[in-house]
């Protein structure tokens, strides 16, 4: 029998880490104000560059804004925007998973036709139109990702419950005469909570991209917020003069997802011991986490993602 | 099955009327498209003269009404700008919509099958390897970031492909890959993974046992076996791309209808983005209707399931 390898994640540990740091102390990291820019300082490259300037190490945008402190702001909207998105969504989603799963018959079945309604919607196009037409705010942002998030957690949490609900601990407690809310409280949801942590970290990802969608096609968080999604817009006009403009924020936005679909990945096969029991594949295939579920891997077992439930695993992260 | 097909498009239809209901309600709350269409002398008068021509003194509910009404009858409405029927408007645009997701799809499968079998088949070894971080990292990507960082390697810097419109074949390349990199990292997973299954089932054992050559075990016996989750899957794709063009279309000037409905946004044209966003939901929902049900019907194991 092989030993099994304890191995940490240390590359997306440490990006994480440096980001929450950097979020949270961007006031002090960041050398220049996020949204007052010197427009006699307008397009300087970065300092490696001819004319580059060490002031400003990541070079300046067109309104003279230095371009390494809108990012190191714009963490700060990355993570405010997945943190309260998730926080939302995986509330509300877990409770009616919670609610689904453990009452069974009509509620279940008007529930889950929600979240089935919900999880056929195309994201963007709806994310788009519920943002462009209610005022591009940060608030509205969030909102919006909750509101298309929600059903990815209540679905898989449904399952869960439908799982835990058959132990005998459960039983014993209807048996003993506990309450519906007081057996979902104490004996179903400190159950679901493994799984809980894995799907949130796996959303984390998506949150970051979709907020970062919006916010590139303008009806996201608005100007002159260092969003990175608006800073990769912003430079759009200037490919050809000032590529540095777009390329930074972009490759801060790959490598935060990039380290959260990692640290999304090892969480689920360290901590969630269903998942891990059945396979990758088996959370590849449920929609809940499809769209950001890590890489199929080692899963002879079950491993066609469109295979296991009358719904092709949908990729809802549609590009 | 037959309950399964029944539910299955009672959902498509609810589905639909939800999208139907959202556009409606939050394009009306919008704002008014009164003070867009008119210029700033614009008297009362005139004011109240467009808005009752427009139909929209009456109360959102009757708006409401007219206009399922009308959707039921295939009238899709007017263009507020061009006053052109909005139907004329989602002609013109739909077929660059869907080319693009047409290439897009194929390019998927042309770069995700061949490197998910190879992987399989080389397990652990370099390209598999590769492979991974090929995958991951389409996951990961903005994707109008790599449209734009494609843009500026293959358009700006090498001066190779042309940066955005649309016209022949090379004006496809950098917005097809664009839109197919994220899935064909979607497909190589599927492939690799279907592989694998396949790869370590008794056929195999038997095949290579009878002495076939290797390449026809891995292509002819291997590979016809694991496709049926990744045709499924890129016809799904297909689909999705439908939903999902509005940004690789603002990325590459692609005149598509994903950019016609984020244009009619700015100018608050709601009719067009009305009808752009409901053929579009249209299309992706019938789309993943038809993919289920063809799974359903290929597919013994869920055949029986939802019987």
């Amino acid at each position: 029998m092989p030993v099994p390898r304890l191995s940490l994640p240390w590359f997306p540990g440490i990006v994480l880490a440096a980001l929450v740091f950097t979020a949270v102390f961007a006031p002090y990291l960041a050398p220049h104000s996020p949204t007052d820019g010197d427009i006699t300082q307008k397009s300087i490259p970065p300092v490696w560059m001819e004319r580059g300037d060490r002031e400003h190490p990541l070079g300046t945008d067109r309104f003279g804004r230095d371009v390494l402190s809108r990012i190191i702001w714009g963490s700060r909207i990355s993570l405010l925007a997945s943190i309260v998105a998730i926080g939302v969504a995986g509330t509300f989603g877990t409770l009616l998973g919670l609610i689904s799963g453990y009452r069974g018959g009509l509620t279940d079945t008007v529930l889950m036709r929600l979240t089935d309604i919900g999880l056929s919607l195309p994201t963007i196009l709806i994310a788009v139109v519920l943002v462009a037409v209610s005022e591009p705010s940060f608030r509205n942002v969030v909102l919006v990702i909750a509101l298309l998030l929600w059903p990815r957690f209540a679905r898989q949490i449904r399952g869960e419950t439908l799982a835990i609900k058959e132990h005998d601990f459960v039983a014993m407690a209807v048996v003993a005469g506990r309450s519906s809310a007081w057996i979902i409280r104490r004996h179903i949801f400190p159950n679901v909570v493994p799984t809980l942590l894995v799907i949130s970290t796996l959303q984390v990802g998506y949150v970051i991209l979709l907020e970062g969608t919006l916010s590139f096609l303008g009806v996201g968080v608005p100007p002159p917020n260092p969003a990175w999604g608006l800073m990769i817009a912003d430079g759009r006009g200037f490919l050809a003069t000032a590529w540095w403009i777009s390329l930074f924020p972009g490759l801060a936005m790959l490598l935060t997802v990039l380290a959260v679909n990692l640290m999304g990945d090892w969480l689920r096969d360290h901590l969630d011991p269903k998942l891990r029991q059945l396979g990758r594949a088996a959370v590849l295939e449920s929609p809940a986490t499809a769209p950001v579920g890590g890489i199929a891997d080692e899963a002879p077992g079950r491993s066609t993602p469109a295979g296991a439930e009358p719904s092709p695993s949908p990729w809802r992260w549609d590009p | 099955m037959m309950r399964f097909l029944v539910g299955r498009v009672l959902q498509t239809v609810l589905s639909m009327l939800v999208v139907i209901s959202i556009v409606f309600v939050l394009t009306r709350l919008s704002g008014n498209p009164i003070h867009l269409l008119l210029d700033v002398n614009a008297t009362e008068r005139d004011q109240e003269i467009l808005t009752r021509y427009l139909g929209l003194d009456q109360p959102l509910p009757v708006q409401y009404a007219i206009y399922v009404k009308n959707l039921a009858r295939g009238d899709l409405g007017q263009s507020i700008l061009s006053r052109r029927p909005v139907a004329e408007h989602i002609w013109e645009r739909l077929p660059a919509t869907v080319e693009l997701g047409f290439v897009a799809m194929f390019l998927s499968v042309l770069i995700g099958v061949p490197l998910g079998v190879y992987s399989a088949v080389r397990r652990g070894g370099i390209m598999d390897g590769a492979a991974r971080v090929f995958a991951v990292l389409g996951q990961s990507m903005p994707t109008f970031w790599l449209g734009l960082m494609l843009i500026l390697f293959f358009g700006v810097v090498l001066g190779l492909l042309p940066a955005g419109g649309r016209g022949g074949l090379e004006h496809l390349i950098l917005p097809a890959f664009t839109l197919g990199y994220f899935t064909s990292a979607a497909i190589l997973r599927l492939t690799r993974s279907a592989m694998l299954e396949v790869l370590g089932s008794d056929y195999i054992k038997f095949a290579r046992l009878k002495g076939l050559h290797e390449q026809v075990v891995l292509w002819k016996h291997g590979l016809k076996n694991a496709l049926l989750p990744v045709v499924t899957f890129a016809v799904m794709l297909f689909v999705q791309f439908l939903g999902g063009a509005v940004v690789t279309e603002t990325v590459f000037a692609w005149p598509g209808l994903g950019r016609l409905i984020l244009e009619s946004i700015t100018t608050r044209d709601y009719p067009i983005v009305q009808a752009g966003v409901l053929v579009l939901s249209a299309l992706y929902l019938t789309g993943n209707l038809f993919v289920d049900v063809l799974y359903s019907y290929l597919n013994p194991r869920i055949r029986r399931a939802g019987a």
